[in-house]
This record gives C-alpha cells, sequence and structure tokens, in this order.
C-alpha cells in the first residue's frame, strides 16, 4: 500500500512547471540595482492607495447588499443576486474604456445629454472603477458566511435582551467577519494584479510602469518590478491563508423584517450599482456602434481569441487531471496542487513579463502562439484544477471498490463510473479556461506573436490610437462572452450546492 | 466456502490485523463485532481484494490469496455492501442494481423483494437512508456473489430503522442462500443477526461462537463486558457450585479441582433483589426501562452491582436489601484478578 499514485509524476512535472515564471523573475534580477528611488516609493504608494480605496469601496457596497439580500425578504432576490454578481464577470477594463469613454469634457454623457462632468481618472477614477468591478468578492464571500449563520442563535441573544441591530453587530458581523475579510483579501489581489484599469486612468501603480518600463528600457527593469510587485501579492496571499473560514452546522436562515425605507435605500444603491457596472459600459458601446458602425474590425480577431482560448482550455483540462488525482492521493500531490495556484497570484503582466523572458532564451518559443497558450495554461490552471478536483472527490474510494466487487475491471470502473462522474467537471474547467482566456489581455499583449490580435488586444490598439469608438465591436463581443462566463459561474455554484445538500 | 488462515494486515507500520483465522460455511452468516478501530474492517476490506494481505492465507471456493498471489477484486464474486452505500450517484435505482448484469431478471427479483418497484426511476440523491440501504443491498445480491460482506451496514441509519432492516437483511441473506461477513460495532445487532458472531479487539480474534455461547461462556473479560453489563464476584469452587458471598451458583460440567478460587461473571438478570433490613446492601439508584427495572445496589462491602428486575418491582433510593444470585444456569468462571479486582 505504499505504492505511490502514478498522478505524482505528471503532478511534480507541472508544479515544476508553475513554479518556473517566479524563478526566472528571481533569475533576472539578480545582479540588477535595488534602486528604491522616489519613483520607486510613487508607484508603491499609488498601488497600495489604490487596493486600500478599492478595498474599503468594496466592503461599503459589498457588506450591505450581503445582508439585504441574504436576510431580507426582497422581491425578485435571485434576480437581484445573478445582477449584483455580475460585474465579477466582466473584466474591468471595459468598465475603464467606458468610464474614460463617457466622463469629462467632450465625454458620451457630455455628447449626448449636455450635462458636464469630470473626467474618470487618476486614483479616483481608477477606485471607482476597480470598487465596480471587485465588490461582488465581497458580496459573494459575506453572502456565504450568513447563510451559514443559524438563525436560532440571533433569536438566542435577542431573547437575552439585544435589540435587532445590537445582535446584528455582536453576533452576526463578529462570525461572518472572517467572510468578509476573505472577499477583501480577493479584492486586494485582484486590484494589485489589474493592469488596464490604471493604465487607461493613467494611474502609475506597478502593473502599468511594468508595461511602461517594458517598451521604454527593456525587459530587466520590468522584471525588477514585477518582483516588487509579486512581494506586495505574497504580503496579501499570507494574510490570507491566515484566514479560517469557519463553517457552522447550516441551520434556519434568518428572515429579517426590514423597514420600507432600509428597504428602497438598498434597492436605491442596487439600481446605481448595476447602473454603472453594467448598462453604463452597455450603453456607451452601443453608442459607439452607432455612430462608428464596424469600420476596422475584422472577424478574424475574434476567431483568434477563440483559437487561442480553446488551446488553451485544452491544454489546462489535460494538465488539471493529474494534479486533481494526485490532490486527493496524499500530502505530495496537494503540495503540487497548492504550487499550481501560485498562477493565480501572479498578475497576467508579471507572468507576461517571465515568459517573455524566457522566449526570449529559447527562440523555439519567441514569438509563437505556444508560448501566449502556455501564459494562459499557468495563469488558469487553479480554475481547472479546482472544477476537475470538485468532480473528482465526487468519485469516493468506496464507488470504485463497489463496482470492483461486482465484477468489473478497473478500465470498466473508469469508462462506467469514474469518467461519466467527472466529465461534467471536465467540461465545466475547459469552459471557466476557455471564457478567461477569451478575455485576458495583459499576457497576450506582451506575448502575442505580431499580427496576432485577439478582442482584447484590438480594443487596446483602437484606445492607444485614440480612436476607441472603433471598439464597439469587440468590446460588446466581451460582454456578451462575460454573460456567458456568468451564466456558468451561476449554474455551477448551483450544481455545488445540490451535491453538499444532497 | 471462506477460509482465512493466519490472516496479518498492515497499514504502512501500522498493524491492522494480527495472526488471525476463521471459516465461514455454505449459506452462514457471520457477525464480526468489535470497538472502533479493532480491524474488522480491515478483515473485510482484504477479503474483498482492497487489501492484500502482509501474511496468512485467505481461500475463497477454489481461490487462493496470500501475501504474493493476489486476485482483483473483480474476480473473486465477492460482494460487498459499504456503510455509506456506494451508490453510482449518476445511475438511478435500477440501473444501480443491474450495473453489471446481460439479463435484468435478477436485478428485477431483488428490485420486488426489497420493495423498490416504486423508486426503479429515482436516482440515489433522493432516497432515504433505509432506500439507499435496500438498493445497495440488492445491487450486490443481484450480482450474484459467491461471498457477501457487510461493513457497518446499519451504521449511518436511524434506530427505529435498524432493528427492521437488520432482521430484513438477514432473511435476504438467507433467502439467497449467501454466506456474509458481518461487521459491526453494534454488540444487539451482532448477537441477533449472526449464525455465530466474532468478537475483535487490536485486530486478534478473541472469540468465535454462536452468539449464545458467547454472551454465556465469554473467552475473556474483555468480551464479557462489550457484550453487556458483567460484574466479577470472587468465589470458591465446590463440586456442583460455585460459593460467593452472594450464594451459591452451578458450574455445569466444567472440569475443576475444588476450593480453586474464582472470579465469577454476574449480569444483572443473574442477580435478585429483596427488601431486607439485615440485607447485605442498599439501592443507590434505580432506573425504570419499561419491561425490566435496572437497580444500582451498593453492598456492605463496598462494591457496586446491577441488578435488573420484572418492572412490577419496587424498591426506594435507600432502602436496605439483600441482593442474592438467582440463576439457575451455569455462570461462567475466571481466574482471580489481582487484588484490585472489581467486586
Amino acid at each position: 500500500m505504499t505504492r505511490q499514485p502514478w498522478s505524482y509524476v505528471p503532478a511534480a512535472l507541472i508544479a515544476a512547471a508553475a513554479l518556473a515564471p517566479v524563478l526566472v523573475l528571481v533569475y533576472m534580477s539578480i545582479g540588477a540595482d535595488l534602486l528604491f528611488d522616489g519613483r520607486t516609493f510613487e508607484i508603491v504608494l499609488n498601488t497600495v492607495l489604490l487596493a486600500v480605496l478599492t478595498v474599503t469601496g468594496a466592503v461599503l457596497i459589498g457588506v450591505p447588499l450581503a445582508v439585504v439580500t441574504t436576510y431580507a425578504d426582497l422581491p425578485f432576490r435571485r434576480v437581484w443576486v445573478a445582477l449584483l454578481a455580475a460585474p465579477l464577470a466582466i473584466p474591468s477594463y471595459l468598465g475603464a474604456f467606458a468610464f474614460f469613454a463617457a466622463f469629462g469634457p467632450g465625454g458620451e454623457i457630455e455628447t449626448l445629454t449636455g450635462i458636464a462632468t469630470p473626467r474618470a481618472e487618476g486614483l479616483i477614477g481608477a477606485s471607482l472603477v476597480m470598487t465596480l468591478y471587485t465588490y461582488p468578492f465581497v458580496l459573494v464571500s459575506t453572502r456565504a458566511a450568513l447563510q451559514s449563520l443559524d438563525a436560532n442563535v440571533v433569536d438566542a441573544a435577542r431573547t437575552l435582551g439585544l435589540t435587532l441591530p445590537a445582535a446584528m453587530f455582536r453576533i452576526v458581523l463578529p462570525r461572518a467577519a472572517n467572510g468578509i475579510a476573505a472577499g477583501a483579501l480577493l479584492v486586494a489581489l485582484y486590484t494589485l494584479s489589474d493592469f488596464a484599469t490604471p493604465a487607461i486612468m493613467h494611474l502609475d501603480t506597478f502593473t502599468r510602469m511594468i508595461y511602461v518600463d517594458y517598451h521604454a528600457f527593456g525587459l530587466d527593469s520590468a522584471a525588477l518590478m514585477s518582483l516588487q510587485l509579486l512581494a506586495l501579492v505574497v504580503i496579501v496571499l499570507f494574510f490570507e491563508s491566515r484566514i479560517r473560514v469557519r463553517r457552522e452546522r447550516p441551520g434556519r436562515v434568518l428572515q429579517l423584517p426590514l423597514s420600507r425605507a432600509v428597504n428602497s435605500t438598498a434597492f436605491a444603491l442596487a439600481g446605481v450599482v448595476v447602473l454603472a457596472a453594467i448598462v453604463l459600459p452597455v450603453a456607451v458601446f452601443g453608442a459607439w456602434l452607432v455612430r462608428e458602425g464596424v469600420v476596422g474590425f475584422e472577424p478574424r480577431y475574434a476567431l483568434n481569441s477563440a483559437y487561442a482560448a480553446l488551446l488553451a482550455a485544452l491544454g489546462a483540462v489535460i494538465v488539471a487531471l493529474p494534479v486533481a488525482y494526485a490532490a486527493s492521493a496524499g500530502w505530495f500531490g496537494r503540495l503540487c496542487e497548492r504550487i499550481t495556484y501560485l498562477g493565480f497570484g501572479i498578475p497576467g503582466i508579471v507572468m507576461g513579463t517571465a515568459l517573455l523572458y524566457l522566449g526570449l532564451r529559447l527562440p523555439l518559443l519567441y514569438q509563437t502562439l505556444a508560448l501566449l497558450v502556455l501564459a494562459y495554461i499557468l495563469r488558469f490552471l487553479p480554475l481547472a484544477v479546482g472544477a476537475v478536483r470538485s468532480s473528482t472527490e465526487r468519485v469516493e474510494n468506496n464507488l470504485v471498490g463497489a463496482a470492483r466487487s461486482l465484477g468489473a475491471t478497473p478500465g470498466e470502473v473508469f469508462r462506467r463510473v469514474s469518467l461519466p462522474l467527472i466529465l461534467p467537471g471536465i467540461v465545466a474547467a475547459a469552459a471557466l479556461v476557455f471564457l478567461e482566456a477569451m478575455r485576458e489581455l495583459p499576457a497576450t499583449l506582451l506575448l502575442r506573436p505580431t499580427g496576432f490580435d485577439t478582442l482584447a488586444t484590438y480594443l487596446w490598439r483602437v484606445y492607444e490610437a485614440g480612436h476607441l469608438g472603433r471598439g464597439a465591436v469587440p468590446a460588446l463581443a466581451l460582454v456578451l462572452v462575460s454573460g456567458v462566463a456568468l451564466v456558468l459561474m451561476l449554474s455551477g455554484e448551483a450544481r455545488r450546492r445540490r451535491l453538499t445538500a444532497g | 466456502m471462506l477460509e482465512i488462515h493466519n490472516l496479518c494486515v498492515h497499514y504502512g507500520d501500522a498493524t491492522a490485523v494480527r495472526d488471525l483465522s476463521l471459516t465461514l460455511g455454505d449459506g452462514e452468516i457471520l457477525t464480526l463485532v468489535g470497538p472502533t478501530g479493532c480491524g474488522k474492517t480491515s478483515v473485510l476490506r482484504t477479503v474483498a481484494g482492497l487489501i492484500q494481505p502482509a501474511a496468512g492465507e485467505i481461500r475463497i471456493g477454489k481461490l487462493r490469496i496470500d501475501s504474493k498471489r493476489n486476485v482483483p477484486p473483480e474476480k473473486r464474486h465477492v460482494g460487498l455492501v459499504f456503510q455509506d452505500f456506494a451508490l453510482f450517484p449518476h445511475l438511478n435505482v435500477e440501473d444501480n442494481i443491474a450495473f453489471r448484469l446481460k439479463d435484468r431478471a435478477p436485478a428485477e427479483r431483488w428490485l420486488k423483494q426489497l420493495g423498490l418497484e416504486q423508486h426503479r426511476h429515482a436516482m440515489p440523491d433522493t432516497l432515504s437512508g433505509g432506500q439507499k440501504q435496500r438498493v445497495a443491498l440488492a445491487r450486490a445480491l443481484a450480482h450474484a456473489p459467491a461471498l457477501l460482506l457487510l461493513d457497518e451496514p446499519l451504521a449511518s441509519l436511524d434506530a427505529a430503522l435498524k432493528a427492521q432492516l437488520r432482521w430484513e437483511i438477514r432473511q435476504a441473506l438467507k433467502a439467497a442462500g449467501v454466506p456474509a461477513i458481518w461487521v459491526t460495532h453494534d454488540q444487539t445487532e451482532a448477537l441477533s443477526v449472526g449464525d455465530r458472531m466474532g468478537i475483535m479487539c487490536d485486530g486478534r480474534l478473541e472469540q468465535i461462537d454462536e452468539p449464545d455461547a458467547c454472551f454465556r461462556k465469554p473467552a475473556s473479560r474483555f468480551v464479557a463486558h462489550f457484550l453487556g453489563d458483567a460484574a466479577f464476584l470472587p468465589g470458591e469452587l465446590g463440586s456442583t457450585h460455585v460459593h460467593t458471598a452472594l450464594g451459591d451458583a452451578p458450574i455445569g460440567d466444567v472440569a475443576h479441582s475444588p476450593d480453586t478460587r474464582v472470579d465469577v461473571l454476574v449480569r444483572p438478570d443473574d442477580l435478585s433483589v429483596t427488601a431486607a433490613n439485615d440485607g447485605n446492601g442498599h439501592i443507590e439508584w434505580s432506573r425504570y426501562e419499561g419491561e425490566t427495572r435496572l437497580y444500582g445496589v451498593r453492598l456492605n462491602s463496598g462494591a457496586q452491582l446491577r441488578v435488573r428486575t420484572n418492572h412490577e418491582h419496587q424498591l426506594d433510593d435507600g432502602a436496605a436489601v439483600d441482593t442474592r444470585i438467582c440463576a439457575g444456569h451455569a455462570l461462567a468462571l475466571f481466574e482471580p484478578e489481582r487484588p484490585t479486582g472489581s467486586a
């Protein structure tokens, strides 16, 4: 019984590949001047300020909405939850483009309505956009925490003399605190990693300066900043690893009778958020389409996006299977699985920098689609491993034992029991990676072969050329892709809940 | 049908089963019982072929398995019923039961026999615990195993269902004529469903015999305690009776030398209490249990005994009583322990 599981060998290789980008960065920056001048300080300050403001905004929006959508008897509650979670699926650069185009002198709002608005840019603009697209992290994790709390505990507190608001603060919030913190750290992680929003808003954060430096001074300086950014990421990941989301035995979920005033305030907040995060971008892109039509857009861009994303999806699934199997086989497998999660913490622009360096050393890979697909796989592998693993866990040892005791050979067990059970997970994993890769921008910008444009990079190019209006088609296409991703995400959530309930 | 000789099973450095031997006859039901971690489930998994033995030999019909010769589980014709049922979640009840059947007639037979007909198209996660258990049993029996292994089949069900299902399963096994090993940690279950029972402790088989023999003549103090309330009274052997402070008890036809000091196993129903001011103890507590009443009696010597009486019997706490052995059958005798023995 001490035989090593077969999956350990491929899992170890994949973990090594996932570690490679970090090692490359460390190697690149050896010998580089560790200059910590005024400019570096300004970049750190901007990056941290953006993260802090975004987290604050996300908590201020996410927590009240979570309380209301979990505990209050809202009409069309499920529709509201889906709508409020939707910005999570939309890449924030779409919002940034829309806000950039809509506000300010000569912006879409002034053109259409004549109302003058201040320009959306800098720290405030970037924080606003980031908040609108990241608060769902807090909403979702807080809702999960609130739902797991037993209402009887609140009732007990009230029989002991606490008023309802006091009970919320003293009994509910402390128990939901870990859930809120988990969501807030995801927001921080996402904010540190995001490239396009600060770039569009002209805020000099690490991600923006890595890209600028690469074009101005070459890779070495970009690599050094990549490492500095990774250090910030590691700090966030450290706090995240300290958070234990406590699971209580599920009981009755609390029902709050909310006054009409509170209810309409909540409705107003939810309405404004949905309006700004979803309706405004779609309206702006629609206006572009009407004004500029499809000039300059070629269907090739969409096909390129789909082709690269499809290759990434296939690759990620093939790679995720042995990792998922290894993870349920023992501690070494779990370690390999943990390492593949690195991709999640490595910002796209940093992953791009590392692989670009690798490509320059290995002419075979330089300027090839393979290198881009590799970047997608490494970056989105955690999504694939998570989805595949949730289904491989359904194939318990006992099921295999039961099938074999009924006379099935190992091959037949795989075909008739294991495969049907893990297939939905494999399909879900492939779809998740496909949809993420379709929308990926920073790594694609750095690694795409010359002349290979995707929906996202085309959008970036028309922005850099100052013809944002020509981005209507790719922007709307990306919104559509995001919609599909959202449906998939929500149905996956529903399926998981059914499975754990049964 | 099944012979196990000197079986040893290891998990890494830990030994789960030590030198275990047993045989199982055609159509016989053997229950294996013991506290958690005693190795009973390891025996099952080894017989099923999910674990390789470290030493010893297993014979199933004509098959021989030992530490070098393995036979894969699918070649053994050994059915297995799991505690968590292990129903295939993507197949409905009917398809679970007929998993590898070309001719579905046996599946139909067991669907009917176990009352599952109206659930034939249901998916496993919509069934209740008792229904899942019936499906798992039907699946195993429909594949006509030469031997059936049941791993705590009732452990995840509630008490009321257990009593009913344990008898249903026994009837089904007898109807199918399949020999079975039934692992449980519940001694009442083991006593009532097995033709014979084996009691395991720490990887070893302490005793294997018919249930009433195990209960009446336990091979060790561990077995005596495990199967029910047990107390040990010091006594001295006479020619036909053993003499104790609470009276005499017959000793049956055990070979013995007179005047030997022994400990006598007494269970609550081997004793009687009567109110008596010059008796040997007093009532400390009493527990009404419906058909019977259980008394905790503190003897004047300081020892405490439990005594079971008819439910009409009633004595107040603190009442002075006289406690006597009233068993008409022979009581089990043990070598005396060190002076600190109970009672």
